[in-house]
C-alpha cells in the first residue's frame, strides 16, 4: 500500500496515518506476546515439570517478581490441577512428545508453573486484544478497511468506538508491563549464559510509525543500519543499496538485483551440500552485507540513536539482569528486545489515540485523499512490522503491475549464503551453539525460534564427533 | 445435574460464569440454525467428554491465517478447546515438538487413531513437477494428505486455500496448487473464508460432537448454517441499496452515513457466508461495517473471479 501510494504519489491524511499507527501499533503488542508466550515459551519452560511445583511457594514467587492480576494460592492450585487433569486424561495434544525434562530446562517447578499459567492467561488476553483491529479495520486476521490513500473506517470516528479501542488497549498494555515483562526478566535471570550464545554482526531496520508527513525523520522507531555491531557508527540505510541474491536460491540466474529489477523464476533442484541450492528464500543484502531485522535490530538502531524511552529500558533492563552491553548481541537480547519494544510502542499508542482524540473534536474527520492511476509509475514502501524490516517495489505500466517484489523479515534472517559464501543471519547465529543432546537439539530450537520466524525451516545438526547428521524440522 | 453443577463450579474458578456460558451457547446455537431446545444439550458438549476428539490439523499452501484466526475464538477460548475439548494431536504451529519428534508424533497419531480422527486441513497441495513446491519434513503436501486424509474419519477444510485452491491456485498458478477435494477425489467438509470465522469451525465440530454428524452442506461442501444465504441478504446496508443511497468515495459523506458500498466493488451479492450477522472477534465487526467492501474471500477462485477489487462488477 505504501508502494503504491509513493509511486501514484498520495500523501494520506492525518487521522488515516494515526489509525494505521493504532492498529499496526496494536499489532505489535499481540504478536510480541503471542511470540513470547506460545511460540517460545516453551524452548525455556517445561511444561511437566510444573505439576511438581508447590502452589503455595508458586503464589509467594509471583506477589515478589510479577504485577499479574491474578495469583494467589488458590489460583495456582487450579492451574496445577487443570493441568494434571489434563495429563493424567493420557491425551498430550499438542504437548506430546516434546523435550520435556531435557537436560537444558533450567527454571525450578515453581516458575514454570507460573509461565504455564500466565501462557493460557496470554491465550484469552491476545484473543481480546485483536479486538483492537476490528474497531477500525472489521476483523483479525487480515484486516480489510486500508486502501490506498487512507483508511475506510469513517463512520467508526466516534467517541464510543474511540473508547472501546481505548480500553483494550489499556488491558493489553497493562499485561505486557505487568505480566510479559516481568516473566521475561524471571525466565532471563536463570538463563542469563544464553546472553553470550546466538549473535550476529550487522544490523537494519527500517523503521516505522510516522508521527507527521516526513518519513524517515518523525519515525518513532528510527531508521539505521550497523555494521560489525558497531553501535556508534549507525547510519541512515538507503532503499538504492538492497540487492537480492539466487546464486544458492532455488531460483533461475546467478546475479544479485535490486527489487526493481527482480524477478522470481523457480528452479528446483535436489538438496546437494558444497555449493549447490538449498533454498526457496532468497538472500537479501544490504550494501552487499547479510543483515539482521526485527525486535533486537530496531532496539540498537534505538538505542544507538538515543532514542529516549528505549535507551531507558535497555539500560534499566540490563542493570536488573546485571549483564554487559554486549549480552545484547545474542538469542536472550533478541528475545528482551522484543519485550521492551512492546513497552516503549505500546505507551506511545496512547498519545497517537489522544492525537485522534483531538482532531475528531475539532471536526476533522478526514481519512481519505483520491488519487489517480498514472500509466507508468515506479514506488516503494519502507516500514518495520513486529518480525522486522519489510520493503515492497512496484513498477506501473499500462495502469497496471509491471513488476512487484517484496523484501519480507523472515528473507532477511533466514535467507540462504549469496556469491561470495556470506551466511544469513540464523545461519551465523547458530555457530557455536552449545548442544547437549544431538537428538534433542533444544537449544538450537531457542535461537531459531528467537528471530520468531515466519517459516519452516530446515536446520541439520551434525555432531563433529559421531558425524551424524540430524534433520530437525523447526516448527 | 450433579455434574453440571461441577462443570459449573469450574467454569467459575476459570472466571467464566453460568451466565455467559450459556450466552454463547445460545448464540452458537443460534448460528448453527438449531431450535434453542438445544441450548441445555450444546452446554452439554463443552461439559468435558471422557474421551477428548482427536484432531490432525495439516499445514499445507497457506500463511497459518486460518490457525490464526482460531485462536482469536473466545468462547470457548482456545485453551478450553485444547484442554477440555478437542485433543489436537497434530499442529505445527502450536505444538511442542519440533523436527524428527514433531513427525513421529504424526505417524503415531494417525495409526492409533485411524478412522477416529478429525482432520483439518489448511492450505491448498502443490501437484506440479509432483508436488516439489510444497514440502514439510523432506515429504510433499501431496505425500503427506494421500497418506494422512483417507484415514480420517472426516476431512474439514479450515479456509479458502484448502476449500478451493485459494490465493496459490490464482492465474498463473506456477504451483499447480489444487483444493485437497480436487486432488484426492474425496468430498470434504468446506469451511471458506480469508480467514473463516472461527465460530463457524466450532459451529460444526459442536454439531458433530451433539449429533454425532457433520451439518447439512450445499454443492460446495458448505455448511448451510454459516454459507446457506449471501453477504448482500443479511447485510444491514440493505435499505441503502433499495433507495440508491451509495458510497462512491471512502472517506465521504456517504460513507460516514453508512451508504451500501455496492459502487465500491462489494461482492456481498455474490458470496455466501453470515459474516454480517456472525461478525468478527467477540461481534465487533466485519469489513462493511469498517467501511470496506465484501472481496468474496470466501468464494471459489475469489482472487480470478472477484478481482479487480473496488470496481462495480
Amino acid at each position: 500500500m505504501r508502494a503504491v501510494e509513493n509511486a501514484v504519489g498520495v500523501k494520506i491524511p492525518d487521522n488515516a496515518r494515526i489509525i494505521r499507527n493504532l492498529l499496526h501499533g496494536a499489532q505489535f503488542q499481540h504478536d510480541h506476546i503471542v511470540h513470547f508466550y506460545h511460540l517460545h515459551a516453551l524452548d525455556w519452560v517445561d511444561i511437566i515439570s510444573a505439576l511438581k511445583a508447590d502452589p503455595a511457594k508458586t503464589a509467594t514467587l509471583a506477589d515478589n517478581v510479577s504485577g499479574a492480576d491474578v495469583g494467589g494460592s488458590v489460583y495456582y492450585k487450579n492451574v496445577q490441577q487443570r493441568l494434571k487433569t489434563f495429563v493424567d486424561s493420557g491425551q498430550l495434544g499438542p504437548f506430546s512428545n516434546a523435550y520435556w525434562g531435557h537436560s537444558a530446562y533450567k527454571l525450578p517447578p515453581e516458575a514454570n508453573l507460573m509461565a504455564a499459567a500466565h501462557y493460557i492467561e496470554a491465550i484469552r488476553l491476545q484473543a481480546r486484544a485483536a479486538r483492537m483491529h476490528a474497531i477500525f479495520a472489521g476483523k483479525n486476521p487480515h484486516l480489510q478497511g486500508l486502501v490506498v490513500g487512507g483508511v475506510t473506517c469513517v463512520k467508526d470516528l466516534t467517541p464510543d468506538r474511540i473508547a472501546e479501542f481505548l480500553y483494550i488497549w489499556k488491558e493489553t498494555q497493562s499485561f505486557v508491563k505487568n505480566v510479559y515483562i516481568p516473566d521475561l526478566l524471571a525466565v532471563a535471570s536463570f538463563y542469563k549464559d544464553w546472553g553470550a550464545i546466538g549473535g550476529t554482526t550487522n544490523f537494519m531496520a527500517w523503521g516505522e510509525f510516522p508521527e507527521s508527513d516526513q518519513e524517515p525523520d518523525s519515525l518513532y522507531m528510527p531508521r539505521g543500519v550497523i555494521n560489525k555491531r558497531d553501535l556508534a557508527g549507525v547510519k541512515m540505510p538507503g532503499q538504492d543499496k538492497v540487492t537480492e541474491h539466487v546464486m544458492r536460491s532455488w531460483y533461475e540466474g546467478k546475479d544479485a538485483k535490486h527489487p526493481y529489477k527482480g524477478e522470481t523464476k523457480p528452479q528446483y533442484s535436489e538438496y546437494k551440500p558444497d555449493d549447490g541450492k538449498y533454498s526457496w528464500i532468497k538472500a537479501p543484502r544490504y550494501d552487499g552485507e547479510s543483515c539482521e531485522v526485527g525486535p533486537l535490530a530496531r532496539v540498537l538502531v534505538a538505542y544507538a540513536k538515543g532514542h529516549k524511552e528505549i535507551k531507558a529500558l535497555v539500560d534499566s533492563t540490563l542493570k536488573k539482569l546485571d549483564v554487559p552491553v554486549t549480552a545484547l548481541f545474542s538469542t536472550l537480547g533478541r528475545t528482551a528486545a522484543r519485550g521492551l519494544e512492546s513497552v516503549a510502542i505500546g505507551d506511545r499508542m496512547e498519545k497517537w489515540i489522544m492525537e485522534l482524540v483531538e482532531n475528531v473534536k475539532k471536526g476533522d474527520t478526514k481519512t481519505f485523499q483520491s488519487w489517480e492511476m498514472p500509466d507508468k509509475a515506479e514506488g516503494v514502501g519502507l516500514n518495520d512490522v513486529p518480525r522486522g524490516s519489510l520493503g515492497h517495489w512496484i513498477r506501473i505500466e499500462d495502469k497496471k503491475i509491471a513488476n512487484y517484489q517484496y523484501v519480507v523479515p523472515s528473507t532477511w534472517n533466514l535467507g540462504p549464503r549469496d556469491d561470495k559464501g556470506k551466511l544469513g543471519p540464523v545461519e551465523e547465529a547458530l555457530i557455536g551453539t552449545p548442544i547437549a543432546d544431538p537428538k534433542k537439539p533444544l537449544e538450537v530450537l531457542r535461537t531459531v525460534h528467537s528471530f520468531d520466524p515466519c517459516i519452516a525451516c530446515g536446520v541439520h545438526v551434525i555432531d563433529a564427533e559421531a558425524d551424524q547428521v540430524y534433520k530437525v524440522k523447526v516448527l | 445435574m450433579e455434574k453440571e453443577n461441577a462443570f459449573y463450579a469450574k467454569l467459575e474458578q476459570r472466571g467464566v460464569s453460568r451466565r455467559n456460558f450459556m450466552q454463547y451457547c445460545t448464540y452458537l446455537t443460534a448460528t448453527m440454525g438449531l431450535s434453542s431446545s438445544f441450548v441445555p444439550k450444546v452446554a452439554e458438549v463443552f461439559a468435558a467428554p471422557k474421551q477428548r476428539p482427536p484432531v490432525i490439523w495439516l499445514h499445507f499452501g497457506e500463511c497459518t491465517g486460518c490457525s490464526e484466526a482460531l485462536l482469536r475464538s473466545q468462547y470457548p477460548y482456545p485453551d478450553d478447546l485444547v484442554l477440555e475439548i478437542l485433543s489436537v494431536e497434530y499442529h505445527e504451529t502450536i505444538m511442542a515438538a519440533a523436527g524428527h519428534q514433531a513427525e513421529e508424533q504424526l505417524k503415531m497419531a494417525v495409526k492409533k487413531n485411524k478412522g477416529k480422527f478429525i482432520c483439518i486441513v489448511e492450505g491448498a497441495i502443490s501437484t506440479k513437477d509432483n508436488g516439489v513446491y510444497g514440502m514439510v519434513g523432506g515429504r510433499t503436501f501431496l505425500e503427506i494428505a494421500k497418506e494422512v486424509c483417507p484415514q480420517a474419519a472426516a476431512v474439514i477444510c479450515m479456509g479458502t486455500c484448502s476449500s478451493f485452491g485459494g490465493i496459490q491456485a490464482a492465474k498463473p498458478n506456477p504451483g499447480g496448487y489444487k483444493s485437497v477435494s480436487e486432488v484426492l477425489g474425496i468430498k470434504t467438509l468446506n469451511i471458506p473464508g480469508c480467514p473463516p470465522n472461527p465460530i463457524n469451525l466450532v459451529g460444526t465440530i459442536v454439531n458433530y460432537l451433539l449429533l454425532g454428524k457433520l451439518p447439512n452442506l450445499d454443492d460446495k461442501g458448505r455448511p448451510y448454517f454459516a454459507y446457506g444465504k449471501t453477504v448482500h441478504d443479511q447485510c444491514p446496508r440493505r435499505s441503502h441499496f433499495e433507495n440508491d443511497e451509495f458510497v462512491t468515495e471512502f472517506g465521504s459523506e456517504e460513507a460516514a452515513s453508512g451508504y451500501c458500498l455496492y459502487k465500491m466493488g462489494c461482492r456481498g451479492p455474490d458470496t455466501f457466508n453470515n459474516c454480517p450477522t456472525a461478525k468478527f472477534n467477540d461481534g465487533t465487526s466485519w469489513p462493511v461495517e469498517a467501511g470496506h467492501p465484501c472481496i468474496g474471500c470466501s468464494q471459489p477462485d475469489f482472487w480470478d473471479e472477484m478481482t479487480p477489487f473496488y470496481e462495480e462488477q
